[in-house]
């Protein structure tokens, strides 16, 4: 794997890291609780190298 | 566990069981492998890697079938699913694989030529996964695949891609596109490293002609059309004229541009001794004023819009209520290809290529297409090989 690719997929990381972060912290909004899982979908899979 | 913590579950255990449905499908598909049956005509299997290092142990590495005579001749090579999104191509591939015997000369096929593309797909679109055609055995399935490869397999795409050596802007996207990045380069990103690896074919086995197998939307004047270089023309052009005449279909000739760079009908001409040309089937599945991207759909060819556009000529194709089924694509790419060796082996005869076995347009409309596969369950398993 390149190391372009490589550093992508940690920039993932940290962006699915700080969703996961952004979703215990959130205490009111359940469409924002929604929204930071729905966000999270596309990098987890990527992450997992599903799509 | 406070209210605020079981909506939190709630809403998780949702998102993990849409993410596991939906991705293990994906997967699947991703790692679904498609049989093909090395027919008696098929001398050797070789892979991409063997003439691009760069591709080895990488999804783009792909399966590369020998069909040589025992009279020697000219050398022809056959490349399919350059874009994984228009499956006539490998059909047709599939039909020279499993049957086609040669008498003189060599046929070199690859029926998935981007690897990587096969196994990518387009849920925006609604694609569906797979297609299946029906065979005397049962129904051979094939993965859909989508025009440009895996981002899994080539990542981050560019803000625009310059184009290798040409230095031409294009399209981000097409750093994925096998049929933009010609001619290629050994260490350049994947795909360009594919291309490079069919450069290295037509230049180490000095190849006299290269086809490239497509499918285009009704709505795209470069459609149901052979396209060719300058050097391909007269050739191109005595085939466009003779299965019209022979076997009553129409298959134009498009000029390949010498201003657009990529394409393998340009490059492969530019940088090789070889003579490229790309065939277009009308594929009615690409159009966007369709209805439902179904599986029927991209067999059958039938649209009402398209019908209904038919009607007032916004079609670059005949279009009526038949559509464009996948018999008819096949059959015209089987039929084109036979006469691009007929034309070609009339001028060089020093270098002709001779082969039978392969049906004509009208043999694949009235049979079908299923009806030259074989049923891999039911052959030795020696000859079946993955892709």
């Amino acid at each position: 794997m390149p190391l372009i690719m490589i550093l992508y997929y940690i920039i993932c990381a940290y962006i699915a890291g700080m969703l996961v972060w952004n979703f215990i912290r959130e205490k009111k909004s359940v469409n924002d609780m929604l929204l930071y899982l729905l966000v999270m979908i596309p990098l987890v899979l990527r992450i997992l190298r599903v799509k | 566990m406070s209210r605020v913590w079981i909506i939190k579950s709630i809403l998780l255990l949702i998102i993990i069981t849409l993410m596991i449905i939906a991705g293990a499908q994906l997967y699947e598909h991703r790692h679904f492998k498609l049989p093909i049956v090395a027919g008696q005509g098929v001398t050797k299997v070789a892979k991409l890697s063997d003439y691009a290092e760069g591709v080895k142990e990488t999804v783009a590495d792909t399966n590369v079938f020998y069909l040589e005579g025992k009279e020697k001749g000219g050398k022809m090579f056959i490349m399919a699913n350059t874009h994984s999104n228009e499956p006539a191509a490998i059909l047709t591939a599939l039909i020279f694989v499993e049957n086609a015997l040669v008498d003189k000369g060599t046929l070199i096929i690859i029926p998935e030529f981007n690897n990587s593309a096969g196994r990518n797909t387009r849920p925006g679109d609604g694609y569906p996964l797979y297609y299946e055609i029906p065979t005397e055995w049962g129904s051979k399935k094939f993965r859909m695949g989508n025009r440009d490869a895996s981002p899994l397999d080539q990542w981050p795409d560019p803000d625009v891609y310059v184009h290798y050596p040409d230095k031409q802007l294009l399209s981000f996207l097409d750093v994925r596109n096998t049929n933009r990045t010609w001619p290629g380069r050994p260490n350049g990103p994947l795909m360009e490293r594919v291309t490079y690896g069919a450069m290295q074919i037509m230049r180490e086995m000095e190849v006299d002609i290269a086809i490239d197998i497509h499918g285009a939307e009704t709505m795209f004047p470069v459609t149901n059309c052979i396209v060719a270089p300058e050097k391909s023309m007269r050739i191109a052009t005595m085939t466009s004229l003779t299965v019209k005449a022979r076997e009553k279909f129409d298959n134009h000739v498009e000029p390949s541009p010498s201003g657009f760079r990529g394409l393998s009908h340009r490059e492969i001409g530019d940088y090789s001794d070889t003579l490229p040309f790309l065939l277009e089937a009308p594929l009615p599945f690409l159009d966007q004023p369709t209805g439902p991207k179904t599986v029927k759909l991209l067999l059958d060819g039938k649209d009402p819009f398209l019908l209904s556009l038919s009607k007032k000529r916004k079609l670059f194709v005949p279009y009526d209520e038949t559509g464009w089924p996948m018999e008819k694509r096949v059959g015209q790419h089987c039929s084109v290809i036979l006469e691009i060796i007929r034309q070609f082996s009339r001028k060089f005869p020093e270098r002709a290529v001779e082969l039978r076995n392969v049906p004509r347009y009208a043999d694949v409309v009235k049979n079908g297409v299923g009806h030259y596969y074989h049923d891999p369950d039911k052959v030795d398993k020696a000859v079946v090989h993955f892709n």
